[in-house]
Parts: structure tokens; sequence; C-alpha cells
């Protein structure tokens, strides 16, 4: 029972700052996307003590030394792997795992690919800039073709992976969608996101300033957000626009979205695709979705909850008999063969 | 066998005399579908049963099934049984012989004079020609050195489980039962142990069951209605005179998980954490440790070597004793992570089951060339302690020693073994569970004066501060970070004072193992034997051998590879010759000729085959001249 005597501690943002330095370059996306995670931390209400950030390597990486939580800054790619470990260790902590599209797409894309399919309980943020900032500049697995950066003098050559259809196609269970300067919806999609008992995958949009300034500028600046966002609601008609009076609507005979006017040509509000969270294939269409043709889907793409890895590690291990390695008999299990006794 | 004596009185059933000898080496052999391990380790099973001591060594090919019949697909499993044993055995006394490439493979091996087991059905021409044979070896000269018992085991065998109905495929597979029973029959051994173990694999397969019994029984009683040649007769093999106590056997992968969990326990802590990724000859850990649960394992079969040590070490850091295993190729993908370990200074236990290298190599193949990999193979000066299982039955001590170093000094270490030790078997008398030592573990708790990177004075370890812990948050992470407060820091003088103590981390640990002791021999002489790891029963057999012809043979076998025990130099100086039998090309050597600037020599065996007592004497009597 709760003891409703006892208050419920309370947090605000600066509970969640650590006393470090915060050493990203200025103008930095990263900036408002800490700011959001302790405003988000503050609203979930677990106490510091109890919240663990685990990253990789990359500019995002340094995230951890800038909470006030338990922190581990790991290795290149691994920061999953780790946080798996936290989790099964004490599946009670509250673990997000923090990476870049580099990290967590490219030397890390295996772990990403497993954390997300083995559906263990955690918050992932890769923080998606479309280029290698740490090592000053390079193109990364989400830039753009033709990208030209100091390794790719004449443009790059690879197609790019889109974050969330890698994440859905890997399985994942919940994947969202924010940018970095959407403050309010960020907030809002990181708590989901915690909400939510298994693998969480947001993807932010994030400016690099330095290396790869306006990279998602297509669909965040300010002038063109209304027409090229389509806010994502449960339930709601897949509508955008300032007005909000265009909609998404499939192709008669194919399985294709078409971007219809309301009003035009006849078209009502019922044509509208309804947006289903629990939808596995709307959510695959929607994550490719992207300008100029199409707005790009902001939000909770897909949110369709089971058990949990490490909940299930520690079900299997407690029907067979799980004690604490402290309280274990270790007669019984040296004697548990076949033995015999010399007199 | 090592000694001939008169033979006994005809037995209780007056059938046969029996001769007895102290010890017997017996090695199966056939294809790898013949199910020769399992012959083999029931064999062992009876013997250590019947009070014999034992040492094991199965031998088996990469492939799963390779195909039938060719020299490639020959799995052998030997065994070494009597009175006073530590080795598996330099050549068969005894080899069966299931098929032409069995034969092919192994014959060279067997001691003149000593016996060879065929099972003339399987002497077909197909057979002949897939092993290489141009002649049949049973009709020529091949087998001239040897004593021969040429039996149709295929035929007796489809007679002996005619009435189960089997497949004439499954009929055959019940071939390794009847070879067995005779052998067990040559050898004065009981069956019951394995009726049992039959009736208990085959449990939901009750006319399998039924079939291999009766293949036993039929291989058991062929021998005993003296339907034998004339000159192949029974033996009494010596008993060991052994302490007393409750025995088991065990293999080098039990050893360990169960001393993983022991040291656990004397640890205090609530749960181990086995990260790992299925690899040849280190797999056998996870399936004896996925079978712990009810002991506080939890084991996490990773997506990759690197994910496998990145868990463990994640469960560590969250209270937990993280573990990870692998073999030479995995613990080169987990490099950069024990780097992490090593500068975030968490308690972690790495084992690594040494193979044949480099790269692929020989997968079933045992070899100790991965000492400098554990002991350097890291970037940046990364030191950590690594350890060497000797035994099958020593990975119970080192495993509790190397959760003692990890939780006392928070620093990861290597464990090393090797293919062999991993599957060998020998009897172990069972230790007195409250003869495991304790050293409980203090997690940090008080948030009064906390300092991340603040150190013990004496062990230089820092707090093992677990997330969850009011008032501890704290940062961790690879970059170099401040010598109390664990900030990230590029100052020089911290990074020389973080390095300093990495270091001096390892001193501490040198003056808290126990001094280095002789294994055999006197404290000075004409020559010392230096060895470590699987190497451990042929050393001391042959420096035994070699003192028993009067030359001044010791042998120092190292459980210690870093550090190295501080008094090791003052021994090793009290020699003339300091030979290193290695399974390597001279790591040890290296090691020890760097250390101490003495001019040690090594013996070195790179064939995938473990050393033979034989080849060590002869060595060491090389460097003495033949001098007694």
């Amino acid at each position: 029972m709760i003891d409703t005597k006892r208050p419920l501690p309370q947090f605000s943002p600066k509970d969640f700052a650590s006393d470090q330095d915060v050493r990203w370059c200025p103008g930095c996306g990263d900036y408002a996307i800490l700011k959001g995670v302790q405003r988000a931390l503050a609203d979930i209400g677990r106490s510091p003590d109890e919240t663990v950030f685990v990253s990789g390597i990359g500019c995002a990486a340094r995230f951890p030394y800038y909470v006030s939580t338990y922190g581990f800054h790991t290795i290149h790619g691994r920061a999953p792997t780790f946080a798996t470990g936290i989790k099964l260790a004490n599946p009670d902590l509250d673990v997000w795992v923090i990476t870049g599209d580099g990290d967590g797409l490219s030397i890390g894309g295996n772990h990403m690919l497993h954390v997300l399919r083995r559906n263990v309980d955690l918050q992932i943020m890769l923080f998606n800039n479309e280029i290698y900032g740490l090592t000053k500049g390079q193109y990364s697995p989400t830039s753009k073709r033709g990208t030209r950066s100091p390794s790719t003098p004449q443009g790059s050559l690879e197609l790019p992976v889109t974050p969330a259809a890698f994440a859905l196609g890997a399985g994942g269970r919940f994947v969202a969608r924010s940018v970095d300067t959407m403050q309010a919806h960020l907030v809002e999609v990181l708590k989901r996101a915690h909400a939510h008992r298994g693998a969480s995958f947001v993807e932010i949009y994030q400016n690099c300033l330095v290396f790869n300034d306006g990279a998602h500028a297509a669909f965040t600046a300010k002038s063109v957000a209304h027409d090229t966002q389509l806010l994502l609601e449960h339930g709601k008609p897949l509508l955008f626009g300032k007005n909000r009076d265009r909609g998404l609507r499939l192709k008669c005979g194919t399985l294709e979205f078409e971007v219809v006017r309301l009003g035009e040509d006849g078209v009502d509000e019922d044509e509208i695709l309804v947006h289903d969270e629990t939808n596995r294939s709307l959510a695959s269409m929607l994550a490719h979705l992207a300008p100029p043709d199409f707005p790009v889907a902001l939000g909770v793409l897909f949110c369709d909850p089971t058990t949990s890895y490490e909940q299930a590690v520690h079900q299997q291990a407690a029907e067979a008999g799980m004690t604490f390695v402290r309280d274990a008999d270790l007669a019984a299990l040296l004697r548990g063969g076949r033995t015999w006794t010399v007199t | 066998m090592t000694a001939n004596r008169r033979p006994s009185s005809p037995d209780a059933r007056g059938v046969l005399a029996r001769e007895v000898r102290d010890s017997v080496v017996i090695r199966f052999a056939g294809d790898s579908g013949d199910g020769m391990q399992l012959t083999g380790t029931q064999f062992t099973m009876e013997a250590a049963l019947a009070g014999s001591d034992i040492a094991t060594f199965p031998d088996y090919p990469a492939e799963i099934r390779a195909p039938a019949g060719t020299t490639y697909g020959v799995s052998a499993f030997q065994i070494h049984f009597g009175g006073d044993i530590a080795t598996a055995g330099d050549e068969p006394d005894v080899l069966v012989a299931l098929n032409p490439a069995a034969l092919k493979v192994n014959h060279q091996d067997v001691r003149i004079g000593g016996l060879v087991v065929v099972d003339t059905g399987a002497f077909i021409q197909r057979n002949l020609s897939k092993a290489g044979f141009d002649s049949n070896p049973l009709d020529d000269d091949t087998l001239a050195p040897y004593q021969t018992l040429k039996l149709d085991i295929s035929k007796r065998t489809a007679q002996a489980v005619e009435q189960y109905g089997l497949s004439a495929k499954e009929a055959q597979r019940c071939r390794n039962m009847w070879t067995l029973g005779v052998m067990l029959w040559m050898f004065g051994k009981d069956l019951q142990a394995t009726i049992d173990w039959l009736e208990k694999k085959f449990a939901k397969l009750p006319k399998i069951a039924h079939a291999n019994i009766a293949a036993l029984n039929a291989g058991y009683a062929f021998g005993e209605t003296a339907e034998m040649p004339s000159d192949v007769v029974g033996y009494t093999v010596a008993k060991s005179d052994v302490a007393p106590g409750v025995y088991r056997t065990v293999t080098g992968t039990d050893s360990t998980a169960w001393g993983l969990v022991a040291g656990a326990k004397a640890a205090g802590l609530d749960r181990i954490m086995l990260g790992t990724y299925p690899i040849t000859p280190a797999s056998p850990l996870l399936h004896v440790m996925a079978n712990l649960k009810e002991f506080g394992v939890i084991t996490f079969q990773a997506e990759d070597e690197i994910a496998a040590i990145c868990a463990a070490i994640g469960a560590s850091y969250a209270g937990a004793l993280g573990v990870t295993s692998s073999s030479g190729p995995g613990i080169a993908l987990k490099t950069e992570a024990l780097g992490l370990a090593v500068a975030t200074e968490l308690p972690l236990i790495v084992v690594n089951s040494q193979r044949a290298g480099p790269s692929t190599g020989m997968p079933t193949k045992t070899e100790q060339s991965d000492l400098f990999q554990a002991v350097y193979g890291r970037n940046g000066d990364t030191p950590m302690p690594v350890i060497a299982v000797a035994t099958p039955v020593d990975g119970f001590e080192v495993a509790i020693e190397a959760v003692r170093l990890a939780t006392k000094y928070m620093t990861p270490v290597m464990l090393l073994i090797d293919g062999y030790l991993a599957n060998a078997a020998e009897p172990w008398r069972l230790p007195d569970p409250d003869d495991v030592p304790s050293f409980p573990i203090a997690f940090r708790t008080d948030p009064e004066g906390f300092q991340p990177f603040g150190r013990d004075p004496d062990s230089l370890a820092r707090p093992w501060a677990v997330p969850g812990t009011p008032g501890l948050a704290h940062r961790i992470g690879g970059l170099e970070r401040d010598s109390e407060s664990g900030h990230i820091s590029y100052d020089p003088e911290n990074h020389r004072r973080m390095t300093e103590v990495r270091a001096a981390k390892l001193d501490r640990i040198a003056h808290d193992i126990p001094v280095q002791d002789f294994q055999w021999g006197e404290d000075r002489g004409d020559v010392v034997l230096v060895g470590w790891g699987s190497t451990y029963g042929p050393i001391f057999q042959a420096a035994k051998h070699l003192t028993e012809q009067g030359h001044k043979v010791s042998h120092l076998h190292l459980r210690y590879l870093n550090p190295l025990p501080p008094n090791l130099g003052a021994l090793l100086a009290r020699f003339e010759h300091v030979l290193v039998p290695e399974m390597n090309v001279g790591q040890l050597v290296t090691m020890l000729r760097s250390t101490y600037l003495i001019d040690a020599k090594g013996l070195n065996k790179v064939t995938g085959q473990p050393f033979r007592v034989r080849e060590i004497e002869e060595a060491v009597r090389a460097r003495t001249g033949g001098k007694q």
C-alpha cells in the first residue's frame, strides 16, 4: 500500500544537473537535448541514485558526465551491451543509453539490432546529426548520399540507413522520433519511452553546428515545419500543415501513401488514415517518409509492449529456484553428480 | 603398462587368469559419429568407481560430423587409470579402433607389444579406401609390432540387439557399447553405472536404452564366457592408494565453474553474471553454468564476444560478479573492453580456454600460446593479473583465487586454462565446503567522504559503489580520470599517478599470493623444470622419474603468471639449468629471461598434443649430458 502521508520525492531539472562544465561546442543541439532529458527525468520522478546513463563514444557519449545520476562512459558502440549487463544484474535500475548515428548504427549496429530484438528494458536515445563530430566531420551511416566531408571530398557514395526503420526491422517494440529544438515534444516523447517496459528507441534529430549545420533544416526550420512535420498521435488522423488541412491516405490499389488536401476533390477527413501505434506495417511506412514529397513523421511511431528480456530471465531463474550466490549450498553443488566414497 | 607382475591365481569363476598391472592406457578411437567420447567417459566413470586414479585426454576433430570413414573425422578418447596417475599416458597400451581410419591415425602411437582391438566388420573396401589404405592392414604386417584382437563387433552388435527391431543404422550405433562391454570385462570393471546412465539418458527412448544395454552386456559376456582367443587375457589394474573421502570425476570446465560459484559465495555476492559467446573449446563452461541458476548464476549468450564481456562488465558495475569466457580469437575481440575494465577498476573474471593458433588455428587442439596475449595484449600500459589452472581439479581453487583477487583489488583477472584441461577428467576428493576460504567484500554505502577513485591504502582498490546506492551517484568511464574524484582529467601529473597506481596494484597482489614452492625435488640442483598450466602432469612425472634415475631435477609449477611470485627469481638462481617446457614457441621462458636476466631455455611443443613424459625426460638428459 502506498503511504499517502509520506510525500513523494519531488525533483526539479536542476537536481539532474551534475557539477561538471558542459564541453559541447556552443550552439550544439546536445544542449537542448540535455535540458529536455533533465526536464523529463524530473517529471518522471525516479531518484538520480536509481538512474544510470550509459554511453559509448562520440560527442553524444559525453552526456553521462553532465547528469547527476550514476553514469558509465564506455567504449565505442557498445553501450547497449553494458546496459544489458546492468539490467540483468539489477532489473530495478532505470537505465538510459545515449548513442549517436556513428556509435549506434555503424560500429555498434550489431548491438543495436540485438538489444532491440531482445527487448531489454532500456531507453535508448540516438542523437542523429548525420556526421562524425568528435573525429572532425567524416560522413556517417546516416549521411545523405553525396555528403562532402574530409573522407569523402567528392561526396559520399553510400545510401544512408534510416534509424527508425532499422529499429522497427530489428523488432523494436517502441520506436519514436523527436527534434533537439522541439523541447516540449521531446520531453513528452522521452516520458512515453520511459513508461514503455522494454527497449525504447528514440531517434532525436540533432544539429551539429560545426560540421553539418542545417542537416535537418528541410523539416526543422521554423518556416517549413508546419508543412514538413507530421506529429503523430495515437488514434488521431495523420494530418499536418498550418491549418491541419493536409493528410495521408492510402493510394487506391497500392501499398503507398499519398498526400491529399481536405476539401479538395471532395476529400474529407474520413479518408485520412488514423494513427495506430500498435501497427508495425504502418509504423514502417511512416518511418520512411521524407521531404520533399512527404512530411517527416515525429512522435511515437510504434508502441507494442511485451515481456522485457531481463524480466523473462529473472522469471525463468526464479522458476529454477534461483538463490543468491552467497546462500549457495556448495555441498549440493559439488555432490550433484555420481560420487563414491573411499574409506 | 608400467609394470608386469606374475599373473594372479584364477579368479572366482575360474575362467581366466588375470594379469596384474600398475596402470593401463586405453585409447578408444572411431568415427566422430561412433560415440567414442561417451564410451571413454563411461569407462572413466567405471574405472573411477572401482577405485582407480585416472587421467583422460579427449581428442576430437573440429568438424562435428566429418565425412564418415575419413581420417580427419577420427575422434579419440584416451584414459590412463591405475595406481598413481599424473598424465593421460604417453603411449596407449590398448587401442580400440572401430574403423580403418581410426587405426590409420592412431596405431603408430601404440606401445610396441600393446594390444590393438579392431572391428573387422568395418574393414571393408570402401572404408579402407577412405582411410587411404592400399591393402587391408589386418592382412599385411602393419600390425606386426602389436598383439591384435580382431572381432567382428559390427556383426556381434547386430546380433545382440536383433530382438529390439532397430534399423540397421540404429543397431550399428550400439557398437560403442558392445566394445565398452568387452573392455570393462578385460579390466575387471563393473557395468552398473553405465546401465544406470543409459537408462537415464534414453529414458524417453526405452527401445534404444534396452538395445544399448543389451549390446553392453553382450560385449561383457563375450569376454566372460571365454570366447576370446587364448592369448588375450583379462587384467587387474592396481587401485589408487588415495586418501579417504567422497570422490567424483571432474573436468577442468566443471571445477572452474564450481570454483566461480564458491568464490562468489566467499565474497558474499548476490549474483554471478556470465556473459559469453559460443566458441570451441570454451562453450562447455556456458553449458555448465547455464544449469547453475539455483546457485545464483545468470548466463547471457551474447551476440558476439564484445557484447559478452561488456555485459559482464556492466553486471560487475551493478554489483554482480561479471564473468566472461572464450578462447584466443574471442579474447582478441574482448581486448578493448578489458582495457576499460582495468581503467574503471571493476572486478571481472575472464576465462580463456586456450587452443592452437594463430587465427582460427586448430579449435579442438590444445596449446598454451595465449600467455603473451593475457599478460601484454592490450593498448596502453594496462596491467592485469593472470593465473593458470594446472590440472582438471585445480580449476576449483584457481577460480576461487581469481574471484578473491578481482574483488579485493577491483581488477579484471585472466584465468588461463586450455582445451585439454577443459575436457580432461580426473577424480577429485571433494573439499569440505567449510574449508573454502571466506573473503567478504564490502560495497561502499557511506556517502561521507566518498571519492569514486579514493583508495584502500593496502590493496589500492577503489570503492565498489553500486548504482542504486543512495548518495553515491558518480560517473566513470574510459577517459583518464582524476585520481580522487574520477572526473575526466588530462592533467599530465594525474596520468602519471594513475598509470603508476595501476601498476602498483599488481605489486600489492604479488605480496598477497603464496610464495612459490617446489612441486617436486630439492630446492637446488642441476635442472629445474618450470611449467604452467596443463603441462603439470608430464613435467611432474618426468621430474619424478629422473630423480629416481639419480638426476638432480626439480619441478616448479606457476599458478601466478602476472604478477610472478616475488621469490621465484631466487629459486631459479639455485639451478644450473632452467628448462621451461611449454606448448608454445617460448612465452613463459621469454618472460623469465626478461624478468630475471637468466639463461632459461625453452622446451617447446606445438603439435596440438600434450607433452609426453618421455619427451621431457629426454630433453633433461640432453641438457645434463646424461650425467647422473
